[in-house]
């Protein structure tokens, strides 16, 4: 048989090597900075573009597009080369694949901290990036399978399975979810409303867990640690079993996000039911990799590679573990909205995606530039400190997590809740600063492995593609060969393999989606819901600049504990006109849904103002910007045309006044304004000190804002049940 | 239990086959797994599992 010789490509994995260290540091000290604020709210006071609302997108994105995704693609691409025998089919897609994916991380570190956000989590970027994100996972889609058909292995390894279904799945999720309409260069408005864009995006948030930061590592974990211990896999067989029961299932999962929302109860049920359906394959994958190691546990005591394995697969094993039972209704009620979820998703970031990248780049560095790694010693430093840093991270916020829901729920002996919110962030102040220290020990080790890299680069020899050779595939009949089984027929055929996965994960999708998406039933309308004021709508759009959502929910869940402290519990209907929805997952300051009327108009301008003046020991950041700003509203019109294609019922002569109902409802405002003294005498001196250049106080940002605010959850606000109710907060 | 998907997509006509559709979707699809995975070749198994480790495995 003919032997072949050919290059591997290393300058590619090379690249996103650097870019995965880069990027690290970046996204993990953002994510610093972010926990700093908890402790010091205004940190970066004044600076619009460094408030928390707008850099929190910034960290999740960069430490999941960013960092792990540029792990993915090193691990990919070194791995996929050595498990088909060949080099990558193209090198154009290979480095287009590189550049535009770097591009599009430099366009979200601009955007993202300018305002420019569609407010749906991790899928935040505006419409130009997501086209250009669908460009670039398409180029690496075809570069892959066009690798695969050029292999001289006929068999395809487990770890190809798990990158074909990552690249499949996450098309499929990125195009759903960014399906929105544009009505400028740099901002959209989802096509899908209320509970079915809630529903649709945590199909998508939970399966860009599921496929972009597990199924990926999952290959990885398949193949990097069967080098680093030199042994196969524990069993193949489990990792087949493994593979299609984890695609199958996971993709259900996505509504146990929602759980107590106003989703309706039976894709709630339906996704509770996979959730605990996916600890059987989730640890199965687990076992699989711990007991590779076996007859090798002594190695463990001495290689940084393998420990670093060792603590990814445990935190793995932790977080799936976890995941289920959060997704269970009774703990779900408890966790849900709290920093207990802050936990979870930091011992799968920090402990799975974090140390399996940091042990594969530990394990490929040393072997791309032809040398020893520089430092043992301070690669064990790294891992040590690393590990305390997750658990200095996790523990205080699980902590923070328990003490939240109990405060949260709890009531005194006349019926009344115990403690106001404010009570309950200032108790767990402690825990954000524990938090602060875990995560500053986090990035200090990833600095010594940075310091450790360099060394070792420059210790060794210039990375070139490497020469191997193979022979080259023999030609077999397309038909299953007589004793061939048929999974050993489909693992020597990717496209069909490909056309599986994706029936597979298709099947979930569209059982939960499309019912909710047609069938009138399940989102009843109320007849007293009416479109957002133009006015409001523009406020909308500020709420949505500002990041309010990373903190505030608009959610109340049919608790007592709920409707005592927020008011009456979310409906469906309510939601019909929100494109995008505006739950949000995480109170860190109370949900704001019947915020509408709770306080004056002045109320909400000294808040934004100084929100500590009106909230004493709040941690809420100061909005100054919101006042001085003149509003652009330009675009209100085209803004609301799009929601008429959209299907909100804006008649043309709403859009025709637009302008008329903006101006008496911004004066209305500014008039309620202007009576507190204070506040006319602070813009009575602007008004000397500009002269012309004054912008009066109608057309300011602020006015907006506090429109929206005041109009929030007052369509249904039901007065009797209000006044029946304990009043508290 | 049927009556929880009944009542809210009781506008679908003929419904109540749709669990029952799923559920042989799902028995069928983890029968089928497992019988391909007991049925695979150990040798084969054995091989397979060794081409990351393995530069020239010959299959």
């Amino acid at each position: 048989m003919e032997v072949q010789q050919f290059y591997y490509d290393n300058k590619v994995v090379k690249k996103f090597i650097y870019a995965t260290l880069l990027w690290g540091i970046v996204g993990f000290s953002v994510g610093l900075l972010l926990a700093f604020m908890f402790l010091f709210p205004n940190i970066t006071d004044g600076i619009s573009w460094l408030s928390f609302g707008r850099i929190r997108p910034l960290h999740t994105n960069a430490v999941i597009f960013a960092f792990v995704g540029n792990a993915i693609f090193a691990g990919v691409y070194y791995s996929l080369q050595r498990l088909l025998k060949t080099r990558m089919a193209s090198d154009f897609l290979s480095n287009f694949n590189f550049w535009g994916w770097q591009l599009i991380i430099v366009a979200a570190a601009i955007t993202l901290p300018l305002g420019y956000t569609t407010s749906k989590e991790y899928a935040e970027l505006e419409w130009p990036i997501d086209i250009a994100i669908a460009l670039v996972w398409v180029a690496f889609g075809v570069n892959m399978i066009w690798t695969i058909l050029k292999r001289r292995q006929r068999h395809l390894y487990v770890a190809v399975w798990f990158y074909l279904g990552t690249f499949v799945t996450v098309a499929v999720l990125h195009i759903f979810n960014s399906l929105e309409l544009p009505v400028g260069f740099l901002k959209s408005y989802s096509v899908y409303a209320g509970v079915q864009d809630a529903l649709v995006q945590w199909w998508y948030g939970h399966n860009a867990v599921a496929f972009f930061l597990t199924t990926p590592f999952l290959g990885l974990m398949y193949y990097f640690v069967p080098k680093a211990a030199n042994r196969p896999v524990y069993s193949y067989r489990l990792s087949i079993v493994h593979f299609w029961s984890l695609i199958f299932i996971y993709i259900w999962a996505g509504p146990h996000h929602l759980l107590y929302s106003a989703l309706p109860d039976w894709a709630q049920n339906l996704g509770v039911a996979f959730s605990v359906m996916l600890i059987a394959p989730s640890w199965g994958g687990m076992i699989n990799g711990l007991l590779t190691l076996r007859g090798a546990w002594d190695k463990v005591r001495t290689d940084p590679v393998l420990k670093f394995m060792v603590v990814a697969i445990t935190g793995y094993g932790m977080a799936t573990f976890e995941g289920p039972m959060l997704s269970l209704k009774n703990v779900n009620a408890i966790a849900h909205f709290s920093d207990w979820v802050i936990a979870h998703v930091h011992v799968g970031a920090l402990a799975w995606n974090g140390f399996l990248t940091f042990g594969m780049l530990y394990w490929l560095i040393p072997r791309m530039f032809k040398t020893k790694l520089f430092s043992r010693a301070l690669a064990n430093f790294h891992f040590w400190i690393g590990t305390l840093g997750i658990i200095m991270y996790a523990l205080p916020m699980y902590v923070a997590g328990f003490v939240q829901a109990l405060m949260w729920k709890e009531f005194n002996a006349e019926g009344k809740l115990a403690y106001t919110f404010l009570d309950t962030v200032k108790e767990i102040i402690p825990m954000y600063w524990m938090r602060a220290i875990g995560g500053s020990l986090f990035i200090l080790g990833a600095i010594v492995m940075l310091y450790n890299v360099v060394m070792t680069v420059r210790s060794g020899s210039k990375v070139e593609d490497e020469l191997a050779e193979a022979p080259a595939l023999t030609k077999v009949p397309k038909k299953r060969l007589r004793g061939e089984g048929y999974h050993t027929w489909l693992e020597r055929k990717p496209v069909k393999l490909t056309i599986y996965a994706t029936i597979a994960i298709l099947i979930g999708g569209i059982v939960q989606i499309i019912p909710t998406l047609l069938v009138d039933s399940n989102i009843p309308t109320i007849s007293s819901v009416k479109p957002y004021t133009p006015l409001e709508l523009e406020g909308r759009d500020i709420y949505i600049r500002e990041g309010c959502v990373g903190c505030h929910s608009q959610m109340i869940r049919p608790f007592r504990s709920e409707v005592d402290r927020y008011g009456e519990y979310s409906k469906a209907g309510e939601y019909v006109y929100d494109h995008p929805f505006l739950w949000g997952s995480k109170r860190t300051g109370p949900d704001l849904l019947r915020v509408g009327g709770k306080y004056n108009d002045s109320w909400h301008f000294n808040h934004m103002y100084d929100p500590q003046s009106t909230s004493s020991g709040s941690i809420m950041p100061a909005y100054q910007w919101l006042i001085r700003n003149k509003h652009d509203m330009s675009d209100t019109e085209s803004k609301m045309k799009a929601m008429v294609s959209l299907g909100v019922p804006y008649t043309e002569d709403d859009i025709k006044n637009a302008r008329a109902s903006m101006d008496q409802q911004a004066k209305t405002i500014a008039d309620n304004l202007l009576q507190v003294e204070a506040i006319q005498k602070s813009f009575e001196e602007e008004q000397k000190e500009l002269g012309s250049e004054f912008v009066p106080l109608k057309e300011r940002e602020i006015i907006a804002l506090i429109a929206y605010l005041q109009r929030l959850g007052t369509d249904i606000k039901v007065v009797d049940v209000k006044d029946q109710l304990s009043k508290k907060e | 239990m049927l009556k929880f998907v009944k009542s809210h997509l009781e506008t679908i006509t003929g419904i109540e086959i749709y669990p029952l559709i799923s559920l042989v979707i799902f028995f069928t699809f983890f029968v089928a797994l497992f019988w391909w995975v007991f049925t695979a070749k150990k040798e084969y198994i054995n091989t397979v599992s060794r081409i990351p480790l393995d530069e020239q495995v010959k299959l």
